[in-house]
């Protein structure tokens, strides 16, 4: 699916944020919440993006859309550089690439009807005339599976699952060509996430939408994304097809994340990797492979520097770990 | 709650508090007498007649007359008018200097510390005092009062508002706003200050009630509207030589205060608490 040129690419993004300490409040330590990451994302495509709370994999999704600064890397949408636009030229790139988020609850003002909630796109960049807009938020309604007459309502008066899709209505409104859905079913009851998550597989499809589709759930990612990527301690473990991914995970991380997710049958052989300890700091990261402090197949090479390279271990899977093929689990 | 509207459920949280509810009839009816005054008063409230001075309250004059055979009931009506004149205006310029400053504050981290320092140093004298300077400064004159006392009143909206942009700023909601583009003005005023109303509106309860005893000190001091209009502070600094003969000439005044700033104070801790999204998870 993957077309020639990406829509976007992703180069050794870095966000570092300061720990601040003492008198004068200057910068004593650096949380590297996002390091060296780099990833493409084609048109159409969808890449799921997974990890525990705290891998950065939130960070990732804002850092593209410049809602939180990067620190370093590049970003490159098109033919434009994200990470070089003045703030002006931002905005008005701002139509083409969007967000949904987690919360489906503080993500939407209270006091703005869902009209105005939906048109603000339309009417910051001046697309339509009223009676233009107005349709098209009618349109926009119907396609998230609403009606009409939500219109005039206020967010306080639908579910949670209904504000999700609002969210998503505003995300379409001005036709953005990438969407970074950020954890957009965590916050639903799982009744209801299956049905968001269809809901936006179908605009995806429809709307040849690119997305970047951040969550921790293994099951969820699996069924929307084309392409998987695994994030621990703010750095891509192992990315590929998700049919790859899930079949033949190489990164020993993939291997326990997998291991650890539920499966329908009672009778299954549970070959469960159990974690221990907890994830370290992020202030202090260990040297060379993140991951090794909690490997079970870590050896002393993997404290090396080399160790954080990135391999491509088949045509599309890279894995960034050192071991020859970890044993499958 | 799905069904329930912000102002629904502001009424149910009101109608649990009957105390509220009566302090919102009383500054009703209180309301409704500043703006008819003119139309209701017994007497012309300026009308000398030396032949019934310092009647007490008996008889064609309910609350007594005062020095001048002026009618006390009649003064205090006109009183009210431009007590509560006084009040709100004051409310209306505190808040919306209050506002701007606090969101200049809130949004633009750069002049936030210079922002609050002045605010500190506002606060930091008694509000008495500080009106009493500015009056010093101005003269003394209805507008000059309405202009000290918003100044005055100012740092405890800009604090409370910079304090809620602080929250408002970091929710998702504003970050969906600039994520579609919105310029920072655009935020500001179409995301953050909507969101601001109820708090501003509950300090700005507070102060109205604040500023009309100030006010009422300030013209009893003989510093805020000039002694020859009738407002509640004047008519008790007017009073003073007589109050032993004629007591009712400090009473009835004094009672008009108490009972407008007493009933504005419930008023406003009512909506305080009917506001407050926290207690209202909770019932």
């Amino acid at each position: 699916m993957p077309a020639m040129t990406p829509l976007l690419q992703v180069r050794g993004l870095e966000k570092r944020f300061p720990v601040r300490g003492g008198l004068l409040q200057r910068a004593t330590a650096w949380v590297k919440a996002v390091d060296d990451v780099s990833f493409d994302v084609a048109r159409g495509e969808v890449l799921g993006l997974v990890g525990e709370s705290g891998s950065g994999k939130t960070t990732v999704g804002r850092s593209i859309l410049r809602l939180i600064e990067p620190t370093g890397g590049s970003v490159k949408f098109g033919e434009v550089e994200v990470t070089g636009l003045s703030k002006v030229d931002l905005r008005a790139q701002r139509r083409r690439m969007q967000i949904v988020f987690q919360d489906p609850y503080a993500s939407l003002n209270p006091r703005q009807r869902v009209r105005e909630l939906i048109a603000e796109a339309l009417v910051i960049h001046r697309i339509g005339s009223r009676s233009e807009r107005r349709e098209r938020v009618a349109t926009l309604l119907e396609k998230v599976g609403l009606t009409a007459d939500a219109m005039e309502r206020f967010p306080h008066e639908f579910s949670g699952g209904q504000r999700q899709r609002i969210g998503i209505a505003r995300a379409l409104a001005a036709e953005p060509e990438f969407i970074v859905a950020d954890e957009p079913v965590s916050a639903l009851d799982v009744s209801v996430q299956a049905q968001v998550v269809n809901l936006l597989r179908d605009l995806q499809r429809e709307l040849g939408l690119a997305l970047l589709f951040i969550a921790h759930d293994l099951a969820v990612v699996r069924y929307i994304s084309d392409r998987v990527a695994v994030m621990y301690l703010g750095r891509i473990m192992e990315m590929a097809p998700s049919s790859v991914l899930y079949a033949r995970p190489r990164h020993p991380y993939t291997l326990a994340l997998l291991s650890a997710a539920p499966v329908p049958d009672p009778d299954a052989e549970r070959g469960r990797i159990l974690l221990e300890g907890d994830v370290p700091s992020p202030i202090n990261p260990p040297s060379g492979c993140v991951f090794r402090t909690r490997c079970r197949y870590a050896t002393p090479a993997c404290a090396e520097p080399s160790a954080r390279e990135v391999r491509e271990v088949e045509p599309g899977h890279f894995v960034s770990c050192i071991l020859p093929a970890a044993p499958a689990a | 709650m799905a069904s329930a509207s912000p102002t629904i459920l502001l009424l149910r949280q009101l109608r649990r508090r009957p105390v509220v509810l009566a302090a919102a009839a009383v500054l009703g009816i209180i309301l409704a007498v500043a703006l008819l005054s003119p139309w209701i008063v017994p007497y012309d409230p300026m009308k000398m007649d030396i032949l019934n001075r310092l009647k007490p309250p008996v008889g064609g004059h309910w609350f007594g007359t005062d020095e001048f055979g002026r009618d006390v009931l009649s003064r205090v009506m006109q009183g009210t008018r431009l007590s509560l004149l006084v009040g709100f205006l004051v409310v209306i310029l505190a808040t919306a200097l209050g506002a701007v400053l606090g969101l200049l504050g809130g949004y633009i981290r750069a002049l936030d510390g210079a922002l609050m320092r002045f605010t500190d140093a506002l606060m930091a004298f008694p509000d008495i005092l500080l009106a009493i300077a500015f009056m010093a400064a101005l003269g003394p004159s209805l507008f000059n009062v309405v202009l000290a006392l918003g100044v005055v009143y100012t740092p405890r909206v800009a604090r409370v508002v910079r304090a809620a942009t602080l929250v408002l700023r970091e929710l998702p909601f504003v970050e969906a706003a600039t994520a579609l583009g919105a310029t920072t003005p655009r935020i500001v005023l179409r995301h953050v200050l909507p969101n601001l109303l109820s708090p501003m509106i509950v300090q700005g309860t507070f102060i109205f009630a604040y500023a009309i005893l100030t006010e009422a000190a300030l013209s009893f001091l003989g510093v805020g509207v000039p002694p020859t209009t009738p407002t509640w502070g004047n008519m008790i600094a007017g009073a003073q030589q007589y109050f032993r003969q004629a007591d009712w000439l400090i009473l009835f005044p004094g009672l008009a205060i108490v009972l407008t700033v007493l009933s504005l104070q419930m008023v406003g801790d009512g909506l305080r608490d009917a506001l407050d999204p926290r207690l209202q998870k909770v019932t």
